[in-house]
């Protein structure tokens, strides 16, 4: 039993990962409040679940278009409208306050299209759900490629971040923005680019969950805030944190649902964050890019 | 600050004043009015947008049109006058059902209201139908209480049930099926921590302990829960060949897959809202069968099958199997009562509670408020989600038990 | 008492006066939307009240509002109406102060997320709570509580907000927080106690929130968490006290009234595009007015007045 639920646990907690990544890396380098974030993941979702019912292509191959696709599209929103926000924001508590009521905007924008596009349903498809067997436990197929992939983006970010003269612009700008230009660093160059990989992983999460979960055009505000709470118990601006707490995450709702209660799975995660903000609030594993 | 609430006045008095002149405009009129106003108030919007957008609103667009296409909505002359729909969006928000209404019943001053979507907005909206004089044919709206409320709201009219009677339905099928043999009289069970999930399993565990059925797992889970993989092993591991979640669309749909990868086969598997769903017999296909659910139809109801056709080439989606059906008949029903009785509510409302009427159900008659000719259970069998219970009812199918184990794709 | 003073107090009178009467001249519906409208009024007042000075976004709202709610709902039927309200209103200040003295040093989106956070917890305790302790979810509230009653409560209860706001940024402590929205540390040293005065806000402007939830509740007659706890209510409330202006005592007003008229007309007129427009006008109001309608104004009107002197001069 206790196998089956840490690696259920674990499958779980790869897909919180994977959702949180994004977000971190436009929070935390971007400096990007992004509350349509979630709606870039249903985004997504729709153009796997479009691609796969109506012209019978897989979502692996979506996967392909959904990266690229949402690396131009988190360019373009950050070219657009975040750009010149964070040109006339004073300080960073004034940028914070623009940059949250204008997603909040866009997620409504983004919702709308959706609804008029692909009306209110519940949307669902299903793709991969078969069985794989691990330590005697069958793991849905699906789920077990969210956590693949969170691991392998996660690691090839983390990578790119730390070992590239790119990685090392961008997590200054993530750790000084101020001081950044001093040593020649395109401080709006590196944040565009931050929040356009973001938007990247997005698509990504988007396409996988959505060959397992069920979604509705209005559902992403529910992902984002997964993601958040995830973001800040990893540290924002933390890959690896956002990984390790995602897992952690969904560890504990698992081991909750087993052993104590499966009503309080969500309280415990309310609480559990509730927590790890009072006694640190920078995160389980601090704040900025390691 | 004085300049600011005086605009408010302003603003107020000039809404209050088109009240008054399109009021005095309409008595004025009245000899030769030109159309019949019908308001609703539905999510479009908001967390309750997809149940709404595929139970109720599709129906509503569907009527609308099947009236315009008739020519109108027939009055007891003979004579036919079209349809004029005012539409609000409720976003989700109670509160802003209580004003929508309001605003259908004082400004619009509409003929007649269609109910909202949910059993709550159906209470929300239930003391303004009441205190306007509109009857309410509340169809999406799951309530034991309903005898209670037609004494509270004479005009209230409630045509779903309540938990306990599918709670019912289903321990008397499961004891059946223990009596014969074929179950073990051990059940596992979740439901959701909402609304509909505590009704249904608090009106479960009574029915299922007067049935003689030992329930040995029995939990709720929060809504929004994506993940069924620790409550489907516990009741794998539990010994009952039961598996009953009184569950709401997407953690149906959830469930489905899950029990598939746990490779989870129960002798009976009964799931909630979502079952009927179209889309669920699409991404299930074979597997779908022999599954339980609320709902169903009678398969050899042409009318019926008439309708499901027409609902999918109008409105783009097939209807579900529970309550589209029921929606689309409530509306029938107000259409002939308006034929027989006229634009005056409080003759239709009267005789929706005492005529019978000729729907895509079949003759259809209300008792004290309720529509109680309802399939309590159904199941998937060939396709098609059909009842099969009260089981003495006519065209009810024969229940198929045990049902197949998981397929592979 | 300055004249200006006096002449503030009797305007403020009249206006509340004349809104008390409006009940004997309007629609059923225009009172409805009477009631919506200063709901939010009451609301936008009680966020600024704590997140104006202190600069604290907070997200919580609709804890406090569904707190009320509920509590209306739970004791419908044990306890006499005024009773009722003052039991929400404890509850409340009860739950402001723990949360408080928990959470008042968190900072920033911090606490933006923690307050939100809260909400959910309290709806998935209180969901808990019922399916496992009461076995029901969903309460009835049967109170013979008319339209015009809530909306003589909910006018009351917004003057009374308006009046304590005016107060405090009138008093000595009105400066305090002016110092404390500017530098904490200047603040504390110059020997405010920042603590106590932050949570004193916070506890008042929740109790607010909470009896506007608890004298709404009645006109629902059904009750669920989803229902109490709708996240939205959190939301509009800020965008309303952010689009007035939340260090202004006017503020909340100046931006609830126009927004929730604006909702409702598009509720009305796009129900289709409604997401879609709402969404460009937030992104219209950050560009065009990012420090609220009442700035805008002001400095609209500065901009013009020295252009209209000289011309003066000239002629």
């Amino acid at each position: 039993m206790l196998v089956t639920a840490v690696l259920s646990g674990l499958v779980l907690g790869g897909t919180y990962a994977l959702l949180a990544m994004g977000l971190t890396l436009q929070y935390g380098i971007a400096r990007i409040m992004n509350l349509a974030y979630g709606e870039l993941i249903i985004v997504a979702a729709f153009l796997s679940y479009a691609l796969f019912t109506y012209a019978g292509i897989s979502p692996v191959w979506a996967l392909l278009i959904a990266l690229p696709g949402g690396f131009v599209l988190g360019y373009a929103i950050y070219g657009l409208l975040m750009a010149p926000l964070v040109r006339r924001a004073r300080n960073a508590a004034s940028l914070e306050i623009d940059s949250i009521l204008t997603t909040f905007g866009l997620l409504f924008v983004i919702q709308g299209l959706l609804l008029v596009t692909f009306g209110a349903n519940f949307t669902s498809y299903s793709y991969l759900n078969d069985a794989v067997q691990i330590f005697g436990t069958r793991l849905a197929a699906n789920r077990l490629l969210a956590l693949v992939l969170a691991v392998v983006l996660g690691a090839a970010i983390y990578l790119v971040l730390t070992r590239t003269l790119w990685g090392t612009a961008l997590r200054a700008v993530a750790v000084a923005p101020g001081s950044a230009p001093l040593v020649g660093i395109d401080v709006e160059r590196a944040a565009r680019m931050a929040f356009a990989l973001g938007g990247a992983l997005a698509a990504a999460g988007g396409v996988v969950i959505s060959m397992y979960q069920t979604f509705t055009a209005t559902s992403g505000v529910v992902f984002t805030m997964k993601a958040l709470i995830i973001v800040i118990m990893g540290g924002v601006g933390n890959i690896l944190g956002a990984l390790s707490a995602g897992l952690l995450l969904g560890l504990a709702e698992t081991m909750v649902a087993t052993y104590v209660d499966p009503g309080l799975t969500l309280a415990t995660t309310y609480g559990l964050f509730l927590a790890v903000l009072l006694w640190r609030p920078t995160g389980l594993f601090g704040r900025a890019v390691r | 600050m004085i300049s600011m609430k005086r605009r408010v006045l302003l603003r107020t008095g000039a809404v209050a004043a088109v009240t008054v002149a399109t009021g005095f405009g309409r008595a004025a009129w009245a000899e030769e009015r030109k159309s019949i106003r019908i308001g609703y108030a539905i999510s479009k919007t908001g967390p309750n947008a997809g149940g709404a957008g595929i139970t109720t609103l599709p129906n509503y667009l569907l009527w609308a049109k099947d009236v315009q296409d008739a020519g109108g909505l027939e009055l007891p002359d003979g004579s036919r006058l079209p349809l004029e729909i005012v539409e609000y969006d409720d976003r989700s928000s109670a509160e802003e059902v209580v004003r929508a209404i309001e605003r259908l019943a004082n400004e619009d001053k509409v003929d007649f209201i269609l109910a909202p979507w949910g059993t709550g907005f159906n209470l929300a909206a239930a003391p303004l139908f009441d205190r306007y004089g509109y009857p309410q044919l509340a169809v999406s709206a799951v309530t034991d209480k309903a005898p209670d409320f037609v004494k509270r709201w004479k005009k209230s009219f409630w045509m779903l049930g309540g938990g306990h009677d599918y709670a019912k339905a289903l321990a008397a099928i499961m004891a059946d099926a223990g009596k014969a043999g074929t179950l073990n009289g051990k059940v596992a069970m979740v439901s959701v921590a909402d609304g509909f999930g505590i009704d249904l399993v608090s009106a479960a565990r009574p029915a299922f302990e007067e049935a003689g059925i030992e329930v040995v797992y029995d939990k709720t889970y929060p809504v929004g829960t994506s993940d069924f993989t620790p409550m489907i092993n516990e009741a794998k591991a539990s010994g009952a060949d039961s598996f009953v979640a009184f569950s709401y669309p997407p953690d149906t749909f959830a469930i489905t897959q899950q029990a598939q990868v746990a490779d989870f086969n129960p002798k009976l598997l009964y799931l909630g809202v979502g079952t009927g769903f179209p889309v669920y017999a699409k991404n299930n296909s074979e597997n779908a069968t022999g599954i339980l659910s609320l709902g169903g139809i009678d398969p050899a109801n042409a009318a019926n099958a008439d309708y499901r056709k027409r609902h999918e080439a109008v409105t783009g989606i097939a209807p579900d199997y529970w309550g589209s059906v029921i929606t689309y008949a409530s509306l029938q029903m107000l259409q002939e009562a308006i034929r027989r009785k006229g634009l005056d509510r409080e003759a239709v409302a009267a005789e929706i509670a005492s005529g019978s009427f000729e729907t895509v159900l079949g003759e259809t008659k209300l008792e004290d408020n309720q529509l109680r000719k309802l399939w309590w259970t159904g199941q998937w069998q060939n396709g098609q989600f059909v009842g099969i219970a009260p089981g003495d009812r006519a065209g009810a199918s024969q229940l198929v038990l045990p049902r197949q184990s998981w397929k592979k794709a | 008492m300055t004249p200006r003073f006096l002449l503030e107090i009797s305007a403020f009178i009249a206006v509340i006066a004349a809104l008390a009467l409006l009940p004997l001249f309007a629609s059923p519906y225009g009172i409805t939307l009477m009631i919506g409208m200063l709901g939010y009024v009451a609301l936008a007042i009680g966020w600024a009240l704590f997140s104006g000075p202190t600069r604290y976004v907070s997200l919580a709202t609709v804890a406090f509002f569904g707190i009320g709610a509920y509590t209306c709902a739970v004791f419908s039927e044990v306890l006499a109406y005024p009773l009722l309200l003052l039991v929400a209103g404890l509850i409340g200040l009860g739950v402001a102060l723990v949360v408080g003295l928990a959470t008042l040093r968190l900072a920033g989106v911090y606490f933006v997320i923690f307050t939100f956070g809260l909400a959910e917890l309290i709806r998935q305790l209180v969901t808990w709570y019922e399916v496992n302790i009461t076995g029901t979810l969903g309460r009835y509230i049967f109170l013979p509580v008319t339209p015009e009653g809530i909306y003589w409560q909910l006018l009351a209860l917004t003057a009374a907000a308006f009046a304590m706001s005016w107060a405090i940024s009138r008093s000595r402590l009105g400066l305090a927080l002016k110092v404390i929205g500017e530098d904490e540390v200047v603040a504390s040293h110059s020997g405010i106690d920042i603590a106590r005065v932050k949570l004193g806000l916070f506890a008042l402007s929740a109790v607010i929130m909470t009896l506007v939830g608890a004298i709404q509740a009645p006109r629902w007659t059904y009750v669920e968490p989803s229902i109490a706890f709708n996240p939205t209510v959190s939301f509009l409330t800020l965008i309303m006290a952010l689009l007035g202006g939340a260090n202004r005592l006017m503020g909340p007003i100046l931006g609830a009234v126009p927004l929730f008229l604006l909702f409702e007309w598009l509720s009305a007129n796009f129900p289709n595009h409604y997401s879609i427009i709402l969404g460009l006008i937030f992104i219209t109001i950050v560009f065009v007015l990012p420090n609220g309608v009442l700035d805008f104004i002001e400095k609209g009107w500065a901009r013009r007045l020295p252009v209209a002197k000289p011309a003066e001069v000239h002629k």
